[in-house]
């Protein structure tokens, strides 16, 4: 079997529910050759059924970005599955509900700062963590949302994505000499759970009914998953620290 | 192909559900018990038992579904209508 991802071993957090874009890059990283390790969050039996439903089983792990003790076991607990990482694919971000559906000029920091440790920080936390499985190298893709003009809704979330975006191209200048390359899926809008979090999530879809130059469909997360195993593939070899945009060209025009 | 349960094995089934996700004794949960309402089942343990049923009675329950299922018997009768069209 030929495929893009033939003999890579893949990390890839943040499977929840088979709606995510998460589930759909470890289907079709498994499709495409490689061996995939989940971590999950909180709820583990719920993503231990979901993982169940992938072609191939796939070992599940529990990482909560915002424990430093799971993070330093995390490389390892994948030993025990693997013998070192290829790619890592973070999907991971949270924001309390008084920092997103309209109360930006309220939030307090505190719930500001669960925001950007739980979606920003944790590129480099999670990056870090698994540094020591990528000793020939590796891609680390991350999931962002245009943080480069303010949206409906979206808020803290957004300064947040903001900062994940920084944080990958300042991990693309200090792991680039370690042939670890850190890039960027900004995604259209996906149904997902993570979706179903954010107040006023219908506003933000109605701009890509309206604007996207290529038809988007909300229910379908394998156009970006397909953008994430693109990155984690030997196809970008020369590519870090930017930002690869699946989202039907939505942030190509104007109106 | 899959046997049809009818609806007091599928209430069995869902109070089984329910009592290992949310620890609900299963004796609690009754057709005209709201999940939310009622047994204080939260929205990530729902999409879990959405996800186990789908397993245990191999049927699909779209998201767009999932609103419609307020108690244990509209998970029932959605269960069993679902489980008769796959097999006509």
């Amino acid at each position: 079997m030929s495929g893009l991802l033939n003999g890579k071993r893949i990390l890839v957090t943040g499977v929840l529910l088979e709606s995510s874009i998460a589930f759909h890059s470890a289907k079709l990283a498994q499709e495409q050759g490689a061996e995939v390790v989940l971590t999950g969050f909180g709820r583990l039996s719920l993503v231990e059924r979901i993982a169940a439903r992938l072609p191939k089983p796939a070992p599940v792990l529990e990482l909560d970005v915002s424990n430093q003790e799971q993070l330093d076991s995390l490389a390892e607990r994948v030993r025990q599955h693997v013998d070192g990482l290829d790619g890592v694919v973070h999907s991971i971000g949270f924001a309390p509900q008084d920092a997103l559906g309209g109360n930006f000029l309220n939030t307090p920091w505190d719930s500001v700062a669960t925001a950007l440790q739980v979606s920003a920080y944790s590129l480099k936390s999670l990056t870090m963590a698994a540094l020591p499985l990528m000793e020939q190298g590796g891609s680390v893709v991350g999931m962002d949302f245009d943080a480069s003009v303010a949206w409906p809704q979206y808020d803290w979330m957004g300064v947040a994505k903001a900062a994940l975006a920084s944080t990958a191209r300042y991990l693309a200048r200090d792991l680039g000499p370690r042939n670890i390359r850190v890039n960027l899926v900004s995604a259209g809008p996906i149904k997902s759970m993570a979706a179903k979090s954010i107040p006023g999530f219908d506003g933000l879809t109605k701009v890509w009914d309206e604007r996207a130059p290529l038809s988007w469909d909300l229910a379908d997360p394998e156009p970006p998953a397909r953008g994430v195993v693109a990155l984690l593939s030997d196809w970008f070899p020369k590519t870090t620290g930017e930002i690869l945009h699946v989202d039907g060209g939505v942030h190509a025009v104007g109106a | 192909m899959a046997a049809i349960n009818d609806k007091d094995a599928i209430l069995e089934g869902l109070a089984e559900i329910v009592n290992e996700i949310a620890g609900i004794p299963a004796e609690e949960v009754e057709l005209d018990k709201s999940f939310t309402d009622d047994l204080d089942v939260d929205s990530l343990s729902m999409v879990e038992v959405v996800v186990a049923a789908e397993e245990r009675f191999e049927v699909k329950i779209p998201d767009d579904d999932v609103k419609g299922l307020r108690t244990v018997g509209d998970a029932a009768d959605y269960i069993l209508n679902a489980q008769l069209s796959t097999q006509s």
